[in-house]
């Protein structure tokens, strides 16, 4: 648990040291926010429909910028070797990184909510579960996200890898966190919402763990 | 303990897979022909329906072809031994190329009945999202020239694409569906069952024999990869000839 709490640290630290890096990584989800609305057109109703699946298309898309710089620095100056050669068990590593990323993409996500409202409209009454979504769907593209991240490191074509890895993975998060985003903003007299998060909450219970216990593998080799 | 030797290339299995693969033929040319004369059409979809004698056996065949993969992977990650690499290369392969087709004759058969090549169903979306994980890590092994390194990490991939499955299949399935719900021996008029039956026993032992050939040629290269580098020759050990 010590060892989760330092690589958490270390990484929150190196992501703050690196802020303008944080910086560009929300400036090109708000460029996607506005690119997107292209694809659609100017009808505001239309827009403000599609604004929650904007937000996670962006955000999705973000997240793979965010990731691959989480393992640079690692692999620039071979950290993680070093890492490993103290004893930090691969495990605590995945969680104390994937905390970070998961935390590094949360608060992009609340950067660009303010985006999305401005630029799509959409009703502000649902914003606090808005919220607690984007905490459960950046979770579950953190776990499996660092894991691929890890792997597509250490690999010459990081670039292509990494989304084509994750991209289908993630699949279940986009769709329920889409959905119940778009319920929370345009209104969900059903109480739909909670069954999408549950859906959430079922995949982060199996991929964190996963994902965790394959982490060795892939950065012990 | 891991087993460092590259698993030597085995003249029978590859004497069983022709068997195989010939025994698929003709298994499939019966079942093909059952399926198109000798079974009645379907009562609302006509004649069009005679494409799920290969459709359902080919949706099957995935499946297995993958799970098989997933296990593969994890034998791999457990006993370290090499032989299981080869295998798992051949079963993402046919996997791959199995789920492929599978698309593509299910968009054939929708156009006529659905009156559309594409719908966002369950079990399409699902196959969809399956094939580009899997081709993925197809991509994944295509990069990565280190032998141990390749296996291990589409190893792990194979394992968390594979776990995601269900969920996928799950989460499409609250999101939208249109697919028929999937038919029983009990559903289906026995002349139907029949050819599918034959066509399925066909599509498997094709499946058997290509991932066997397949898991040869790896196998081969394998070996290869795997070998000691060469011993200097007497020429280079002295100096060589300037």
């Amino acid at each position: 648990m010590r060892v989760v709490r330092a690589a958490f640290r270390k990484d929150l630290l190196l992501s703050w040291r690196g802020r303008a890096q944080g910086m560009a990584v929300v400036v090109f989800g708000a460029t996607l926010l506005l690119l997107l609305s292209f694809a659609v057109g100017p009808n505001a109703t239309t827009l403000r429909q599609l604004a929650g699946g904007f937000l996670w298309v962006a955000l999705l898309f973000s997240s793979t910028l965010a990731l691959t710089e989480s393992f640079r620095l690692e692999r620039e100056h071979r950290a993680i070797e070093g890492l490993l050669l103290l004893g930090a068990h691969p495990a605590a590593i995945f969680y104390g990184k994937a905390l970070a990323n998961w935390l590094h993409l949360f608060a992009v996500g609340l950067a660009l909510i303010p985006v999305m409202v401005v630029l799509y409209d959409p009703g502000l009454s649902g914003i606090g579960g808005l919220i607690g979504i984007l905490a459960l769907g950046t979770a579950g593209i953190s776990a499996p996200g660092t894991l691929h991240a890890g792997l597509a490191s250490q690999i010459r074509a990081q670039q292509v890898l990494l989304p084509l890895l994750l991209f289908p993975l993630v699949v279940p998060v986009l769709i329920a966190a889409v959905r119940s985003s778009s319920l929370l903003l345009l209104g969900d007299p059903m109480g739909q919402a909670r069954s999408w998060a549950l859906l959430l909450l079922a995949f982060n219970g199996i991929f964190w763990p996963l994902c965790g216990l394959l982490f060795g593998h892939v950065i012990e080799e | 303990m891991e087993n460092l030797n590259a698993p030597p290339f085995s003249a029978k299995a590859v004497r069983r897979a022709w068997i195989a693969l010939g025994a698929g033929l003709v298994l499939l040319a019966i079942g093909t022909y059952q399926g198109l004369f000798v079974a009645p059409p379907e009562h609302y979809m006509g004649e069009v329906q005679r494409i799920m004698y290969v459709h359902v056996p080919t949706a099957w065949n995935a499946m297995l072809a993958l799970t098989f993969a997933f296990f593969c992977a994890l034998a791999f990650l457990w006993k370290n031994d090499w032989k299981w690499d080869a295998r798992l290369e051949a079963a993402i392969e046919m996997g791959v190329l199995l789920s492929l087709l599978l698309c593509i004759q299910g968009a054939i058969w929708a156009k006529p009945t659905w009156g559309v090549w594409w719908d966002w169903d369950p079990r399409l979306t699902t196959t969809a999202v399956m094939l580009v994980a899997f081709v993925g890590i197809l991509a994944l092994r295509h990069f990565v020239e280190d032998p141990r390194r390749r296996a291990v990490w589409s190893s792990v991939a194979t394992v968390v694409a594979y776990a995601s499955v269900p969920i996928v299949y799950f989460s499409v399935q609250w999101w939208n569906s249109l697919h028929q719900l999937q038919s029983s021996p009990q559903t289906v008029d026995g002349a139907m069952v029949t050819p599918l039956r034959i066509n399925s026993f066909g599509m498997l032992f094709l499946l058997f024999a290509f991932t066997s050939l397949r898991s040869q040629i790896a196998r081969r290269r394998l070996a290869a990869e795997l070998a000691p580098p060469p011993a200097p020759t007497a020429t280079l050990a002295t100096g060589g000839e300037r």
